[in-house]
């Protein structure tokens, strides 16, 4: 019951520490930026809030982090107390601090990871789209094949020829993503090069990064923006996953997945702490969602 | 002629949202309609006049609402009747019919269901009987093959034929009153006279009273008893149809009339070389010739409408000049001097020459880049402008155009109105100092009072910058207006091509004398007397 409310108690906190720098910054701020603010629902503001919270953490992971993320410094799964305020792990670390250095490892990856994706699935889409021809078939065919395979299975594969090291890890599950990426990214991008304004550009003799750059990927942004929230949560999953089966992040580096995993057996007691890296993950999407809801509201006009 | 009133309005108010204020976008408005009676609507676009059409269903559209006043349909007061009260009216007893018939039929349904869907529902026929009227008002509506039509999908009818079959469709349930918002706008105008003839019959047949909505003052006159004009939401007059084309009362309805009156002076017949000049081009999309041995001049410093019916291969002839078409024989010239045929072989400089301007602004304008931008692009890229002169040039254009740069130059398009999207439209082609500019259809989708503006800005800055035009349209009183040369197009060849004068004084080819007789005319008996004219001829 303790903790229920706790969570509870604290949410009410984040929302009210938002709705204050919402005010704050509806009274500081001045032009675009003031606009924003003024339709910012307060939703955004706990996500923005959040988001912030999770950055100041992964950043100083090292100085708020009261032990060190990978030495034994207890008794197994000792319950929470003045020293360790989360408990320990089945080997002895301190939760808290693994907790943490876990916000840096977890959350750090899939959000390189989902933004490596975009980067190369959108704009490689809206080329496809704005070629056509042989170039679109290439592009789009060779994707189909990748998709046609299991992602998970190719990434193991992949994994398994690349090794596992964290670059490995960023890129392999970027290059699964970025196909589905690149198939929203070329349907959106579609519609788009058919309007008189691509011929306009076209007829001016712009260029294709042009194009893609300043006339189409602004009217692309909002399906983009709604897909990225989704497949950062995703990403995270594949993570976790991977790490399940042995080639994600590796043992002595904390992330949020394993520890689940590996802290699992406590729950049969009624203890909550294997919960804590979960409540960490969900509460991050959450607010990703919660901002690009506010963004795709904006972009798509549909506050008219 | 005193009958019963079918509908009365009074006072109505109608307020629309715009973020979290409400304004009022119809400020009062009384209408009153007898049975059997055709009410003209007309005004230019946002005074209203299509809201105070959907109010006489008790219908407001999303984003909204009825305020004040009431609206009494034979008897029913719409404004207190329940939803179902509502619902059961609307396509029994009141029918309404679409601007664009194209976008209102489903397209994944035939005709024929569409048509049965209301009498069907609303209990007045059984679905067999419901087919069987249907072939018969298609053939009242002079559709070909009545027995057939309606087994296709909206796809496969031409846009007057689907109008009418629009009109047909709400005339399946015999309703009292018919609503036609703008029934005949997006079509051209051969087409719009059947689609005007059929309308005016089918109502006077039925007895249906209608309210006919337009910014077309001739296309209204056809139509209607009486004219009320609406401006911003408010009522300047109404009088029975004659009594207002004979003598407009108030000062705008006068303007209304007056816009068709703008005229460049005549020019001296050309001479030198032209600035453009298309010779024998023949092109294809795919094998099909689209266009079939084409050849024509544009003089710099004049105006050469190119007119003709949709499909005329008018906009076709406009993509080969700028090399978004590569012709598959034949050549466009620049100064005597032949062009690539692609757009790749041409050069910055050979692209800068020849600009255009599109029919629709919206699609035209990127919406997500502000005007500094899209004006400020084409300076950049082709005159190398940057910083203070890439600005004081935006300014200039902005100046040129008439909107105030200090208002304007950090707005997005959305926040403009259709007459200065397509103002800004203008101005991107002039930053690229061209030669030549091609305006394809740039006034057909703005009221005339805008189209008036436009055009005025074009003939000006033509004259001050000795500029060339290509003008697309198939309005042929914007022809009149601005034209020094005019090429008659159909189905993919020149019918026709001289001097305006010449164009418009006997004897004309066949097709351009249908062309020109088609234009409505400020005259209630036109298209009677017309009919008749080409029924005696045919």
């Amino acid at each position: 019951m303790g903790v229920a409310i706790t969570v509870i108690l604290g949410l009410a906190g984040l929302f009210a520490i938002a709705a204050a720098g919402r005010f704050a910054a509806r009274s500081t701020l001045r032009g675009a930026a003031r606009r924003a603010v003024n339709d910012m629902p307060l939703t955004a503001a706990f996500g923005i809030l959040v988001i912030v919270i999770y950055a100041v953490v992964a950043l100083t992971a090292p100085v708020l982090a009261p032990f060190p993320e990978r030495e034994i410094v207890g008794t197994q799964f000792e319950a929470w107390g003045a020293e360790h305020w989360l408990g320990t792990d089945r080997i002895g670390r301190d939760m808290l601090s693994r907790l943490i250095y876990g916000a840096r490892n977890t959350v750090g990856i899939a959000f390189a990871t989902t933004a490596l994706a975009f980067v190369v699935g959108s704009i490689l889409g809206i080329w496809a789209a704005l070629t056509g021809g042989w170039l679109d078939q290439i592009l789009s065919r060779f994707v189909d094949a990748l998709m046609a395979i299991p992602a998970l299975i190719f990434s193991l594969l992949l994994l398994t020829i690349f090794g596992t090291s964290v670059l490995s890890l960023i890129l392999v599950i970027a290059a699964v993503d970025a196909t589905r990426v690149f198939r929203l990214a070329r349907a959106v991008a579609q519609g788009i090069v058919v309007m008189d304004y691509i011929e306009a550009a076209k007829l001016r003799g712009e260029r294709s990064w042009f194009l893609i750059r300043r006339e189409i990927l602004p009217n692309a942004v909002a399906p983009l923006v709604a897909e990225f929230g989704l497949r950062f949560c995703f990403v995270f999953l594949a993570i976790s996953s991977l790490s399940f089966l042995g080639l994600g992040i590796k043992p002595p580096t904390a992330d949020w997945g394993s520890m689940v995993r590996e802290n699992a057996t406590l729950i049969t007691f009624g203890d909550v702490t294997p919960l804590l890296p979960a409540g960490c993950i969900a509460l991050l999407t959450v607010a990703v969602n919660f901002v690009v809801d506010w963004q795709l509201y904006r972009a798509s006009g549909l506050k008219e | 002629m005193t009958r019963d009133v079918l509908l009365k309005i009074e006072g109505l108010r109608i307020e629309g949202r715009s973020g979290d204020t409400w304004t009022e976008i119809v400020k009062g408005v009384d209408l009153t309609l007898h049975k059997g009676e055709v009410l003209g609507l007309i005004g230019e676009s946002g005074a209203g006049k299509s809201t105070v059409g959907l109010a006489a269903m008790g219908f407001a559209r999303d984003g909204c609402r009825i305020t004040g006043g009431t609206i009494d349909f034979d008897g029913i007061d719409l404004r207190r009747a329940t939803e179902t009260q509502r619902r059961g009216l609307r396509g029994k007893r009141i029918a309404y019919v679409a601007q664009s018939a194209a976008a209102s039929f489903n397209p994944a349904h035939r005709l024929i269901d569409q048509y049965c869907e209301a009498p069907v529902v609303h209990g007045v026929m059984s679905r067999d009987a419901a087919a069987k009227d249907a072939v018969d008002l298609y053939r009242r509506m002079q559709l070909p093959a009545p027995e057939s039509i309606g087994f296709r999908y909206p796809h496969q009818v031409s846009g007057g034929q689907l109008q009418r079959a629009m009109t047909a469709m709400a005339m399946s349930c015999r309703p009292d009153l018919i609503i036609f918002d703008e029934p005949t706008t997006a079509l051209d105008v051969t087409t719009q006279i059947e689609v005007l003839a059929a309308i005016r019959d089918i109502v006077r047949q039925f007895d249906t009273a209608a309210i006919y909505i337009t910014h077309d003052l001739a296309v209204v006159a056809q139509a209607a008893d009486r004219i009320k004009v609406l401006l911003r939401g408010e009522e300047v007059e109404e009088a029975e149809t004659r009594a207002m084309l004979d003598a407009p009362k108030e000062e705008y309805t006068k303007s209304l009339w007056a816009v068709r009156e703008f005229q460049r002076p005549e020019l001296a017949p050309a001479a030198g070389t032209p600035v453009v000049s298309v010779r024998g081009v023949t092109a294809a999309y795919g094998t099909v010739n689209v266009l079939e041995d084409i050849s024509f001049d544009i003089h710099a410093g004049r105006t050469v409408a190119v007119v003709g019916e949709s499909g005329s291969g008018k906009s076709t002839a406009a993509r080969v000049i700028t090399g978004l078409l590569p012709p598959s024989s034949g050549a466009v010239l620049f100064e005597g001097t032949p062009l690539p045929p692609s757009l790749r072989g041409r050069s910055r400089e050979q692209l800068r020459q020849v600009q255009m301007i599109y029919q629709m602004a919206d699609t035209a304008l990127n919406p997500k880049l502000r005007l500094r931008e899209l004006i400020g692009r084409p300076a950049q890229m082709y005159l190398g402008l940057k910083g203070r002169a890439l600005e004081t040039r935006v300014k200039d254009l902005l100046h040129l155009i008439e909107l105030d740069p200090a208002v304007y130059i950090d707005r997005l398009p959305g926040e403009l109105s259709g007459g200065q999207k397509q103002r800004i439209g203008i101005a991107r082609a002039l930053a690229a100092e061209p030669r030549l500019i091609i305006c394809d259809e740039v006034t057909s989708a703005l009221d005339q009072i805008v189209q008036e503006g436009i055009l005025k800005l074009l003939s000006r800055l033509q004259e001050e910058f000795g500029l060339a035009y290509m003008f697309i349209t198939h309005d042929l009183a914007t022809v009149r207006a601005i034209a020094d040369d005019v090429v008659v197009m159909q189905r993919g060849c020149v019918v026709e091509q001289g001097p305006k004068a010449e164009m418009f004084t006997p004897p004309h080819a066949p097709y351009t004398e249908l062309l020109l007789s088609s234009v409505p005319e400020m005259d209630p008996d036109w298209l009677t007397h017309l009919l008749d004219h080409r029924a005696a001829a045919g």
